[in-house]
């Protein structure tokens, strides 16, 4: 008897909310053996990632903090992703609105101005767009490949940064630190929940979330998008410019990394640091696919990674080396996107000796 | 005939293909019930059958593509299990499909290579090519890229790929829809001389005049059962049609005859390099499509065909605006979007992937080019209900066989999906629709529909230009026909005028263009 796959006509539905369940007991197992091989105790362990980050207030808040950025950006890289145009600098983007809202959060330091953090987070939305027209213009002037340009980009506005802080932007009083100074209170996210630090930004995911719903599955744009990445010659043939697509997506990306990075300095931050991002710009990528490049998807993957983050995190309290934490993080999303194929496919058994038939 | 007579004695003995009782249900539709066939060595059996008739299914299942609930075939009176094409190949069956499966960015020689199922099979790849090709008359050079080829040469790759294999029992999916009457006479050639080694053909067609020509028996399919099956040999063409649709052949359009009006499209002395290395460059094209008629442009594959689609659709914009005119308005710069709103149609060759979205449902698929014309958004935002209502709109006017709206466009038929792009150009109302082979591999029913459907809307003022390498199908549709020939259209002929002797000669070429233009205008 050897399996086979064999593609089903329409879905399963029962695969489509099966699959992460049985990705989610493997995964179980697997971090059980693999805590208790390295001599811990598996359940503290596995309690501390799936259940300590959310049985309390606080730790509530951190998971919607960390979430955030993950489902903002993957928001916009799920447009882009259906259209097939890859943006995978968004992280570069993200730095770019930091560096933006920062200056400006900086510019106005001390001077008292009510609503500060609103032209912080506008400013680095713009910045965050303008980072990202630099790979649209090279793919739509000269073909160049938008994978390669929006990544490399990442590691310009890397160091962009780091000038910024070691340099112009350093705080006066900072002792030779290479960080900016702390935001003055106006420049700050107001806080959306006492005692946590989850900022009125959050309030922008419902928002960014029912609106691109609205935009994929209701508007002309959107449904250029779709086409564009279902049948490019059908978008061709149907007069729908793949430019204006490009633009499209890289745009409204960038502004959503740059909104991020402007609201990450502004709020859990408070100032400029060479480094001001986890990652959020690439795990993003993960959390579009993870979501299947829909909204809602997107919104509930992103709380899934940024559960595993802080798991990662507090299971290190318990003495777990950084690597395992990892390495267990990576068996989740793997065994995650790997039981999709249950959703596409469907296992048949057969014996060898009528395959040689 | 050694060959024939080796034959002989093999007919006695058993079927090389044997189909016994096959069945295939799908989710809704019972594509095939109780389906028997056999195919002698040396015998060339037709496959007749209406869109949805249960053809492809067959095919399907005989290849090891979809596993039959019940059934069973015999190759050489030994019962065969087919899981997969692999084993078919193996046990000697070959297909020839109507939609290719070649990827456009390889050659040729490395497309073959791919569908070989051993690794010896490449050695001398390309010479091995080239002697088929010249063996059986499917000229095709090993070394260019699929993605360059027109339709008919991709065809022509498909064959060879299928040949190289030496099969026992060959499968052609409608064959001949893309070909010049030359070339269709050439792979007659080629089949009898396949049939005179012993092999045994199954043709699918729905063109009864070829199966008349070419084949033995028919074995006729109608809502997934045998019909019937007889010797062609007594059979008239209307016996065949009356097996397969259960009436009367529909008239082709022959009777009309178009009013010409103000011209709607037209291009003027249009010279445009090729954009690919392999292409045809334009060389001074003019064509002029008056309202009220239908001009039919013929010509072999690969003679410009591509490039002038493109250039009228608005893929390629031209180099000066005037180039290009609809109804009047100078267009040659326009893109797509803004040709259409101007009151341009186009049906482009490629049904899915080109004219339709795969996964997309009808009524996206409506509004692909429809919202351009009608009014099914406001301010950006899609009105669902009127998508809806056209798509339904649509599907009911051309008696599109679909369960909804809902249906994605690739589980469509050939056919169905044929007539439901066609219906949404014409109903988004165009005054110069641009036709690309509107009925290769498509139903005799369906074509009848397409054919009244375009008549009809030349009748009611609008130009219809229709481009198609299908010689009987422009001289039973077109008031005037224009050959196109190395990048260049002859002065269109009246169709009083018309010959397929003249055609052919105008589509290979032999006489210089210059003097038929010349003698057209003279008269």
């Amino acid at each position: 008897m050897l399996p086979r796959l064999v593609l089903r006509l329409q879905p399963s539905a029962l695969a489509l909310y099966g699959a992460p369940v049985i990705a989610l007991i493997f995964t179980l197992a697997f971090g059980y053996v693999l805590f208790a091989s390295i001599g811990r105790d598996p359940l503290a362990a596995l309690h501390a990632y799936f259940i300590a980050p959310v049985n309390s207030t606080f730790g509530l808040s951190e998971l919607l903090l960390t979430a955030l950025p993950l489902a903002l950006i993957g928001l916009g890289l799920a447009v882009g992703f259906r259209a097939n145009i890859w943006n995978i600098g968004a992280e570069g983007q993200l730095l770019l609105g930091a560096i933006g809202g920062g200056s400006v959060a900086l510019a106005l330091w001390g001077e008292g101005v009510p609503g500060t953090f609103i032209l912080v987070c506008l400013t680095g939305a713009i910045t965050g767009m303008a980072w990202a027209a630099i790979p649209a213009f090279l793919r739509i002037r000269f073909n160049a490949n938008e994978i390669l340009t929006s990544l490399m980009l990442i590691y310009v506005a890397d160091q962009l940064l780091g000038y910024l802080v070691h340099g112009p932007l350093k705080n006066p009083q900072g002792f030779g630190f290479p960080e900016s100074r702390l935001f003055s209170a106006e420049a700050q996210m107001p806080l959306l929940w006492d005692g946590t630090r989850l900022h009125v930004g959050w309030l922008l995911l419902p928002v960014a979330a029912v609106g691109i719903w609205l935009f994929l599955s209701h508007t002309l744009a959107g449904f250029r998008m779709r086409v564009g990445g279902d049948a490019e010659p059908a978008a061709a043939y149907a007069g729908f410019s793949r430019p204006g697509m490009i633009w499209l997506s890289f745009l409204l990306t960038g502004g959503l990394a740059g909104l991020v990075g402007a609201m990450e300095v502004a709020g859990p931050v408070g100032q400029l640091l060479p480094t001001i991002s986890p990652g959020y710009g690439f795990a993003a990528i993960i959390v579009a696919f993870l979501g299947r490049l829909t909204p809602l998807g997107v919104v509930l993957a992103a709380h899934l990674l940024a559960l595993i983050l802080i798991g990662g995190e507090n299971v290190q309290m318990l003495g777990v080396p950084s690597s395992v934490a990892q390495l267990f993080q990576g068996v989740l999303l793997v065994a995650l996107l790997a039981s999709d194929v249950l959703v596409r496919f469907r296992v048949v058994w057969s014996t060898p000796a009528r395959r040689a038939a | 005939m050694t060959p024939a007579a080796a034959a002989a004695p093999l007919a006695d003995a058993a079927p090389r293909l044997r189909v016994t009782g096959v069945r295939k249900q799908y989710p809704g539709c019972l594509a095939n019930d109780d389906v028997s066939l056999t195919v002698q060595p040396g015998e060339i059996l037709a496959l007749l059958g209406e869109n949805g008739a249960g053809k492809s299914t067959l095919v399907k299942v005989i290849y090891g593509l979809v596993t039959p609930d019940a059934g069973t075939i015999e190759i050489d009176g030994t019962p065969a299990t087919l899981a997969s094409p692999a084993a078919a190949r193996a046990a000697g069956i070959g297909v020839v499909f109507q939609h290719f499966s070649l990827f456009h960015s390889m050659t040729v020689a490395e497309n073959i290579a791919l569908g070989l199922d051993t690794p010896e099979g490449r050695r001398d790849l390309p010479a091995r090519i080239r002697a088929i090709g010249e063996r059986y008359g499917l000229a095709v050079d090993p070394d260019r890229v699929v993605g360059e080829l027109s339709v008919g040469e991709q065809q022509r790759v498909e064959i060879v790929r299928v040949l190289l294999q030496d099969p026992k029992v060959l499968i052609f999916d409608e064959p001949t829809s893309v070909l010049t009457p030359q070339a269709i006479a050439g792979l007659f050639d080629t089949l009898r001389r396949l049939r005179a080694e012993g092999r045994a053909i199954v043709f699918i067609s729905h063109k009864l005049e070829e199966i008349r020509a070419l084949c033995d028996r028919a074995t006729v399919l109608r809502g997934g059962r045998v019909v019937g099956t007889v010797p062609v040999a007594g059979a008239s063409v209307n016996d065949l049609a009356r097996m397969m649709i259960g009436q009367d052949m529909p008239p082709m359009g022959s009777d009309h005859a178009g009013r010409a009006g103000p011209v709607r499209l037209s291009v003027h002395a249009l010279r445009l390099p090729s954009d690919t290395p392999h292409g045809t460059a334009l060389d001074g094209l003019t064509l002029e499509a008056r309202g009220g008629e239908i001009l039919g442009i013929a010509g072999v594959a690969g003679n410009g065909q591509e490039e002038l689609l493109a250039v009228l659709s608005g893929e390629r914009p031209s180099p000066e605006a005037d180039d290009v005119r609809i109804d009047g308005q100078a267009a040659g710069r326009l893109p797509p979007g803004a040709r259409r709103k101007l009151g341009l149609g186009f049906v482009p060759g490629e049904r899915l992937g080109r004219g339709a979205v795969p996964p997309m449902n009808l009524a996206e698929n409506g509004f692909l080019t429809a919202h351009w014309r009608l009014p099914l958004t406001s301010r950006g935002f899609i009105r669902a209900r009127d998508r809806a209502a056209f798509a339904d709109r649509v599907i009911g006017a051309f008696k599109v066989a679909t369960r909804s709206r809902a249906t994605a466009a690739q589980a469509l038929s050939g056919g169905n999906l044929q007539r439901f792009i066609v219906g949404r150009e014409i109903l988004s109302e165009p005054s110069a629709l641009v036709v690309a082979y509107p009925t290769w591999g498509v139903d005799v029913a369906a074509v009848a529909a397409i054919h009244a459907a375009l008549v009809d809307l030349r009748d009611r003022g609008a130009a219809v230009v229709v481009l198609s390498e299908d010689l009987d199908e422009l001289l039973s549709l077109s008031d005037r026909v224009a050959v196109l020939y190395a990048g260049r259209l002859s002065a269109p002929i009246p169709r009083a005028d018309c010959t397929p002797e003249r055609l052919g000669l105008l589509m290979s070429g032999a006489t210089p263009l210059d003097a038929v233009t010349e003698a057209a205008h003279a008269a």
